[in-house]
């Protein structure tokens, strides 16, 4: 995988014309993932103004037929369309994955940010605090938010957000510190930059690749958590379509209906392993120092 | 010296562990109590008349201010009382314990199998990197992080359990491990599912610390003088290695926990999970405060069990103040 003249080919940015660079643009796994994250953003776009059938209505055809003919995946115990059920269940995962990573990154930004670059007390009492919460699995955090609102997509997107923004701010706080202690951040505040300007126009920039890793992976950790929790009953309530809790509603009919247990599954690994890899593409695209075997 | 540091640095950890500890009881504590209406009425339900509900406040003790209520509900746990069932109106401990029979086997063979899978697994797919067992290994690990641990349980239920009939599809024998062959037989599937995601994850972290301890200078060193791979990680790889290792290890003993609660309510075992759950909608607030607190507080534990144990492996860390 990785050969010594791949890695020549990294440090001169002015060869890009050989094979090598142009593998190192692309990486196969930035494709993978961009190609299995966009079919399902696909799928979920056409979700949003077309499905095969209506999606809360019982009935449409027999129950618990097979796939093939005017249902391709089969239909449920209730006779409702499973494919309108995962075109659906499409559009509500990117939900939840991009509401998530808008949640976590925009609080952890904020507080790694600040804890970094303001005051020691500041600091002391973010790391803690971050502590504690990364210590709060998301999975409990998500119950005790139920216990309270009562399960529905916004309640989960707010535990996973939450559950990320620890994560996110202790490694926006580590990057920004080392950042700051950087020459050109020295020399950018001697030359009478403020401490916005050196934030926006120094730091953020440098930052944002690191950053844009760990949203990705925390997309793919908030379509997980949030397929558990519909699983378990405590994600979205119907009618709205859920792949986790297609999968709850079939483990009582998967003896004579084994399908409607293994479509949604698919489609979460589906979605998931994309945006895993959308992050391993991104880092070796913009990390020059990782070898590609990592 | 080193040993000074060692003390001191276990007494800092203890005490931020107290720190923390504390703050998640308050954590917990408050988010409850945020609950709109109370927890009487929501035990009560609708259609119940203002006395019986000024009554079971009085005896739930709701009716007093949150700081009151949390101040005795810290020092019942001080004295190891974990309150009582709103909804059961038994001790909390009690219930806790009727379940640990079940979790605490399920979570701790699972571990046990994943470490003994992910580690020779993970360091081979590191020594073979470019070999066909490290690309399958590795392949494998990141179809296996991106599959939802309660869907590998559905489908080796669906396989093993509804299709060939070799075990049992779910639920746990009633005289529970006074009937020892059903109880392992039901554990089985539930311990397995857990395991095969935990290994995904931990042979993932297994491989990169071998590779890491593979480029360094002394391995290269050891190898020039004629150790082969196998021997050069034996002699100087392993004790370097250990330390990340063992992080993860901690990291995923406490998964391993988590996994064990999804994962009883996919084979309807009666464990901690099932309870958390039933808890969690019955509104049953001190029986959710007491396992959610209990379940944070392993994690805790575990991390600090984790530090001290990186600190005594690797000498660097005393050092530095560690690694963070």
């Amino acid at each position: 995988m990785t050969t010594g003249v791949e890695d020549l080919a990294v440090r001169e940015p002015a060869v890009t014309g050989t094979p090598h660079a142009r593998a190192r643009r692309w990486p196969p796994s930035l494709v993978a993932g961009a190609v299995l994250v966009g079919l399902v953003a696909v799928v979920g776009l056409v979700a949003l103004v077309w499905t095969p059938y209506p999606l809360d209505v019982t009935g449409s055809g027999p129950r618990l037929a097979p796939p093939g003919g005017d249902f391709p995946a089969g239909t449920d115990r209730l006779g409702r369309d499973l494919l309108t059920q995962l075109m659906a269940g499409a559009a509500s995962a990117l939900l939840v994955a991009a509401a998530s990573v808008v949640v976590a990154g925009t609080l952890g930004l904020v507080l790694g940010v600040l804890a970094a670059a303001t005051t020691r007390w500041a600091d002391t009492v973010l790391v803690n605090t971050v502590d504690v919460l990364i210590a709060f699995p998301t999975l409990l955090l998500a119950m005790l938010l139920v216990t309270v609102r009562g399960a529905s997509t916004a309640t989960a997107i707010a535990a996973i957000g939450i559950s990320g923004a620890a994560v996110i701010a202790r490694v926006t706080r580590i990057t920004v510190a080392r950042v700051l202690r950087e020459d050109y951040v020295t020399a950018a505040t001697a030359s009478g930059t403020g401490w916005w300007g050196t934030i926006t126009r120094h730091v953020l920039p440098n930052v944002a690749p690191t950053l844009l890793v760990q949203l990705m992976l925390l997309a793919g950790g908030a379509v997980l958590a949030e397929s558990a929790l519909s699983y378990l009953g405590l994600g979205t309530p119907p009618p709205a379509a859920s792949w986790g809790r297609m999968l709850r509603e079939a483990q009582s009919t998967m003896v004579v209906a084994p399908w409607s247990a293994i479509l949604p599954g698919l489609a979460i690994v589906v979605l998931v392993l994309g945006l895993n890899l959308l992050g391993d593409g991104i880092r070796e695209r913009t990390d020059p120092n990782l070898r590609g075997d990592r | 010296m080193a040993r000074h540091l060692l003390t001191r640095s276990l007494l800092t950890r203890v005490a931020s562990l107290l720190v923390s500890l504390a703050l998640a009881a308050v954590v917990v504590f408050v988010v409850l109590r945020l609950l709109p209406g109370d927890a009487a009425g929501a035990s009560l339900g609708v259609g119940t008349t203002s006395d019986q509900l000024e009554g079971l406040r009085a005896e739930l003790g709701t009716d007093q201010p949150v700081p009151v209520q949390l101040g005795q509900w810290v020092a019942g746990l001080v004295q190891g009382d974990l309150g009582t069932s709103f909804v059961s109106r038994q001790p909390v401990a009690d219930l806790v314990a009727a379940r640990l029979p079940v979790t605490l086997p399920l979570s701790l063979a699972a571990f046990v199998l994943a470490v003994l899978v992910s580690v020779p697994l993970g360091v081979a797919a590191a020594v073979w990197r470019r070999g066909p067992l490290g690309v399958v290994v590795s392949a494998l690990s990141q179809l296996g992080v991106a599959v939802p641990v309660f869907w590998v349980g559905v489908l080796l239920v669906l396989v093993l359990a509804l299709q060939l009939g070799w075990l049992p599809p779910g639920g746990f024998p009633r005289q529970g491990w006074g009937d020892p062959a059903a109880a392992v037989r039901a554990l089985v599937l539930p311990v397995v599912t857990v395991a095969i995601a935990m290994s995904a994850v931990m042979v993932r972290y297994v491989r990169s610390a071998t590779l890491d301890v593979l480029d360094q200078d002394y391995v290269r060193t050891a190898r020039s003088l004629g150790y082969g791979r196998w021997a050069a990680l034996r002699r100087h790889g392993l004790r370097n290695g250990a330390a990340p290792v063992v992080a993860i290890l901690g990291i995923e003993l406490a998964t391993s926990l988590l996994g064990a609660v999804v994962i009883e309510n996919v084979f309807a075992l009666p464990g901690l999970g099932t309870l958390l759950l039933d808890s969690v909608e019955a509104r049953d607030l001190p029986v959710v405060q007491a396992l959610v607190l209990g379940l944070t507080a392993v994690v805790l534990v575990v991390n600090v069990g984790v530090d001290l144990a990186q600190r005594a492996l690797d000498p660097r860390l005393r050092l530095t103040g560690g690694a963070r």
